[in-house]
């Protein structure tokens, strides 16, 4: 089950806890990967580490010609077209809406939501060729149950959500899936400076009791991006603990 | 223009897996060869490609048939 061995998957944000997690567990199930982000020599230690079947190709996602460009230079790395398209990146500007200035807003919302749309109508061509392909967007508990300081994160991560569904109904005729993830509270360099205070408030909120980690968002993308959730498609899978059961 | 309607025709064909008899000039994607509407915009798509023009969307909604198509690429190339 879950064997994807002979597909291409481009990660966004795998320089990331969760792209990162995202990127290992695609490539043990056999994929080749190519994993993009805009640090460079973390991507390419990342690519060294996982050997055959990895590449990785940069990219700033809050410039529009860099991820229009961004399928074709994946495509030209991996040497063949891609059925995965995992968006991942993602960014905070977190503040009070009272004092929220205008590029808080318009930066979150061209890197986590603008570039979704850009990247996957790229990467759609190929697909809808192919009559197959996998697009999955990570977004995140907040876009569904909204979290005070966040309005222009919540606001981004629930537009990939209606996006996804929209262009799951246009597509699913293809053999294309489109479908989101949302995390909750993952154990990530931005939790580990979290306080006892802090994390003792946002435990008491998940009945798991933990944070959870990398790994487990990963194996909900290995699960979407097989052949065997073909049937499934415009859904969120909620990978939070419980924190929210929507 | 015989040309035109020739590449046309192997776009259609291709893409629609329609039977060569039938994709005839007055032939429509939609009622005679089993196209739908995503279909349509594909093969836009593949006739922008072929014969590098840009087709606006206002254009593209009165591209029914391959007759349409070759008309309209027609004038647009010149040919």
């Amino acid at each position: 089950m879950f064997n994807l061995e002979g597909k291409t998957a481009l990660v966004t944000g795998a320089t990331g806890g969760i792209g990162g997690a995202v990127a290992r567990a695609l490539h043990a199930q056999g994929a080749k990967v190519v994993l993009s982000g805009t640090r460079e020599n973390v991507l390419s230690d990342l690519a060294g580490e996982l050997g055959d079947r990895a590449v990785f190709a940069a990219c700033n996602l809050s410039d529009a010609e860099s991820v229009d460009g961004l399928i074709e230079r994946a495509e030209a790395a991996a040497g063949q077209p891609l059925d995965i398209l995992v968006a991942n990146a993602g960014v905070t500007r977190d503040g009070l809406l009272m004092r929220m200035k205008d590029e808080d807003w318009s930066d979150v919302i061209k890197i986590n939501l603008e570039s979704y749309f850009r990247l996957s109508r790229a990467v759609l061509r190929g697909m809808m060729k192919r009559r197959t392909g996998r697009i999955i967007g990570v977004t995140s508990v907040v876009g569904v149950t909204g979290n005070a300081g966040q309005t222009n994160y919540s606001a981004s991560k629930a537009g990939m959500i209606g996006f996804s569904k929209s262009l799951a109904q246009e597509v699913a005729s293809r053999g294309i899936t489109v479908n989101c993830i949302a995390p909750g509270f993952i154990a990530s360099p931005m939790t580990d400076v979290l306080n006892e205070q802090q994390r003792a408030a946002i435990m008491a909120n998940i009945p798991a009791g933990r944070l959870g980690s990398g790994e487990e968002i990963a194996a909900a993308a290995v699960y979407l991006a097989s052949d065997e959730a073909a049937y499934v498609t415009g859904q969120t899978l909620h990978v939070n603990g419980g924190m929210a059961m929507i | 223009m015989s040309d035109i309607l020739e590449r046309v025709r192997k776009i259609v064909i291709d893409h629609l897996d329609a039977d060569p008899d039938k994709v005839t000039e007055k032939a429509s994607f939609i009622d005679d060869l089993g196209a739908d509407s995503l279909d349509n915009v594909e093969l836009v798509m593949a006739f922008e490609e072929e014969f590098d023009i840009e087709i606006p969307d206002d254009a593209a909604e009165h591209i029914q048939t391959v007759g349409d198509a070759v008309k309209f690429i027609s004038e647009k190339t010149g040919g």
